[in-house]
């Protein structure tokens, strides 16, 4: 295939492999984090960690929507459905997170609420309009990548005056995450920086990061090959004492970013106070929420179905991998009581969760035969 | 005999009265279903079918089908549901003899299209030489159908000596593939999702059983057939570890992925071991028999492109797992949740 296999070649990985070998000093250690489960999935899908040495360590970040939701917002999502009838559109990771009650949207679509699977939001606005009589809910998740997308679906629902649609909006901010990762005190010693997102914000919103907590940050592509890479790349600086943010990514990022994406985000979004997160907290200025405006799509101010903030699952330790600070595996239930079939907490819910990852493509490795 | 034609197959629509045992009915199935199935067997026209006796122990296996949509390239449900089931008897080691099929119509549903699957299984059954001998049909209302489900039961006889088992698989032993993954799925999904690509994908579906003939007959020390639909070569890997209790070590880089399969996998986010095939067979052999099962299973065109993918090893966890093409190891692991609905 062309353009995919170039960055999956086999014999070019062993070559960056055995640069990453011969780059790191044996003394030290090198605590990388792969922000995004996009990396995350990568990694445990080809296996990236057999390639690097000992001392190496990638630390999985809480780059992975479904695993930051936190319960309280799915909640709302199946209390609109259940109590409040609407058609709920959603992206399909979604379905599987638990809530409270025993129940996910899976199960509540079981029960009887009108759940629907949708691969984009024109899909939601299209059933918008073939269901004139029935409010139709887009439960709008995902960090930077998935944001323009919904501000198109919004600016067509206002164009063509569909008042049966709206958002209950769940936008999420990557910088405010990185910023929180960092000063949870997690030792780490660089980023792997996001793939997707980075094609929309650019490479300038990092440097932050580079400056003035001194990380290096190197943002890479979603294949094996830009991972292995952009590690190279990561070691190189952390042995030459230094902290900037390096593009590995170049056929697809700029330092500006996708300018008219930005701007359209700009027109119909703006930065909520605070958010929860799972894992993280709740963060000042890391969300977003839909300019007054357009009030009127705000799924939030149109039903009754205000945020009521739910403790996690007592054993699971979902906060601490999305911090970094546990490995799925250092989590009592994990493989157990949690599994993907089961999960208990959110990580094990998507393929790009830690959990999800660790079990489907590593958990080999905590066992000998 | 002259036949007079009664029933609308260019126009026409099923309704309720075609499952309702009265005229219509028979009309349905003189015209349609025995014309087209046309054998010996199904004109004894009684409740039951009378056969003759077999030599050798009997197996026997069913399906249902209720793939969305009917058609796709390469295939329809018709053909689909005589290979689905054949397969499952070969899988056994036996020769299938006798099919037989049952459809769940739903009302309003076009004659014409029925007739075009019914003659699609009638063709499959005649090449594969294995005659339907007898079938049911029931009509639902509107709405509490999909147009056409069919479930076939196929019936087959064992030689003696032959003891295949999904149990059977021992560490040392090699696995073989006898071809490209994911390519029924990927047809249907990417008809289902109105995908299209420079090289079209066609569904793989085929009925096996010659080949397993010509696999059985090179005398090797086969194990275990078994062929990877649902849940695709992952998830079969998985059972026959799980049912022999070993562990298995597969190598990415043997296992053919067509390259438009590998696009629409891409595309649409899923991982080709998932896909459901219907016209693949996996081999497990004792390791001295591998190289010539692979030679007799590439002289066989279902089979060209078959390969050595990987061998069985001890594992209490029973894990399979795989050698990247990055050179790196990862699980196999077992299908979790749901992902393509009705496939098959």
């Amino acid at each position: 295939m062309k353009y995919v296999d170039e960055f999956r070649d086999g014999q070019l990985a062993r070559r960056i492999a055995s640069g990453i070998v011969r780059e790191v000093s044996a003394g030290h250690r090198y605590r990388l984090m792969e922000f995004c489960g996009g990396h995350t999935h990568a990694i445990s899908r080809y296996g990236l960690a057999d390639l690097l040495p000992d001392n190496v360590r990638l630390i999985h970040g809480p780059g992975c929507p479904v695993c930051v939701l936190p319960i309280g917002r799915v909640n709302q999502a199946i209390s609109l459905a259940k109590e409040h009838k609407v058609i709920l559109c959603t992206y399909a990771d979604t379905m599987r997170i638990p809530a409270s009650g025993g129940l996910t949207l899976m199960r509540a679509r079981a029960g009887g609420a009108d759940v629907r699977m949708i691969y984009s939001t024109q899909d939601a606005l299209q059933i918008a309009r073939d269901n004139p009589l029935r409010q139709v809910v887009f439960f709008a998740i995902g960090f930077e990548t998935t944001t323009p997308p919904t501000a198109v679906a919004i600016r067509q629902a206002d164009a063509e005056g569909l008042k049966n649609f709206s958002i209950l909006c769940n936008h999420v901010l990557t910088p405010a995450a990185m910023h929180a990762i960092l000063t949870t005190g997690v030792g780490l010693d660089g980023f792997i920086g996001p793939a997707h997102v980075s094609t929309v914000i650019g490479s300038q919103p990092y440097e932050i990061f580079a400056g003035e907590y001194a990380k290096p940050v190197v943002i890479a592509g979603f294949e094996p090959l830009d991972v292995l890479q952009a590690i190279l790349m990561l070691i190189r600086q952390i042995n030459a004492g230094q902290a900037t943010v390096e593009n590995e990514f170049t056929r697809a990022v700029t330092r500006e970013g996708n300018l008219k994406a930005q701007a359209l985000v700009e027109v119909v979004f703006e930065v909520r106070d605070d958010f929860e997160w799972r894992g993280l907290g709740s963060l000042p200025d890391s969300a977003l929420k839909l300019k007054a405006h357009y009030a009127q799509y705000d799924a939030e101010l149109k039903f009754p179905v205000a945020y009521v903030a739910v403790p996690d699952h007592k054993a699971c330790e979902c906060a601490a991998i999305l911090r970094g600070e546990k490995m799925p595996q250092q989590c009592k239930i994990f493989g157990t009581v949690c599994t993907p079939e089961n999960p208990i907490g959110s990580c094990m819910v998507s393929s790009e969760g830690a959990c999800a990852a660790h079990y489907s493509y590593g958990r080999f490795r905590e066992v000998r035969p | 005999m002259t036949i007079r034609y009664t029933v609308d197959f260019k126009n026409g629509r099923v309704e309720l009265s075609h499952g309702a045992g009265g005229r219509s009915m028979a009309q349905l199935i003189t015209e349609l279903f025995a014309a087209a199935f046309d054998n010996p067997y199904l004109a004894q026209g009684n409740d039951g079918t009378l056969l003759p006796p077999a030599s050798g122990r009997l197996v026997m296996s069913t399906d249902s089908h209720v793939v969305s949509p009917l058609f796709f390239a390469g295939g329809d449900i018709g053909c689909l549901s005589v290979h689905g089931t054949i397969n499952d008897v070969a899988m056994m080691g036996a020769v299938p003899l006798y099919l037989s099929a049952a459809f769940i119509l739903e009302e309003g549903f076009l004659l014409s299209e029925l007739k075009r699957i019914v003659l699609s299984m009638a063709q499959a059954a005649v090449d594969a030489g294995v005659p339907i001998v007898t079938g049911d049909t029931k009509v639902v209302e509107q709405g509490k159908g999909d147009g056409v489900f069919i479930t076939t039961t196929c019936v087959g006889v064992v030689a003696d000596g032959i003891n295949l088992s999904g149990d059977q698989a021992r560490h040392g032993d090699k696995i073989l593939l006898s071809g490209s993954i994911g390519d029924h799925g990927m047809a249907v999904l990417s008809m289902r999702e109105n995908l299209s690509f420079d090289a079209p994908i066609v569904s793989d579906t085929a009925a096996l059983h010659t080949l397993v003939a010509a696999m059985l007959a090179s005398g090797v020390n086969l194990r275990v057939l078994r062929d990877p639909t649902r849940g695709g070569l992952a998830t079969t890997v998985n059972e026959i570890a799980q049912q022999s209790a070993v562990g298995m070590l597969l190598d990415e880089a043997a296992i053919v992925v067509h390259e438009s399969v590998a696009a629409a996998c891409e595309f649409l986010g899923l991982d080709p071991l998932y896909i459901a095939n219907e016209g693949k067979l996996i081999a497990i052999c004792a390791p001295g028999d591998a190289a010539h099962l692979l030679a007799v299973m590439r002289a066989h065109p279902q089979a060209r492109e078959a390969a050595v993918i990987g061998e069985v090893r001890e594992d209490a966890h029973h894990f399979v797992q795989m050698t990247t093409k990055l050179g790196g190891r990862r699980m196999v692991d077992w299908l979790a949740g749901e992902q393509l609905p009705r496939i098959c």
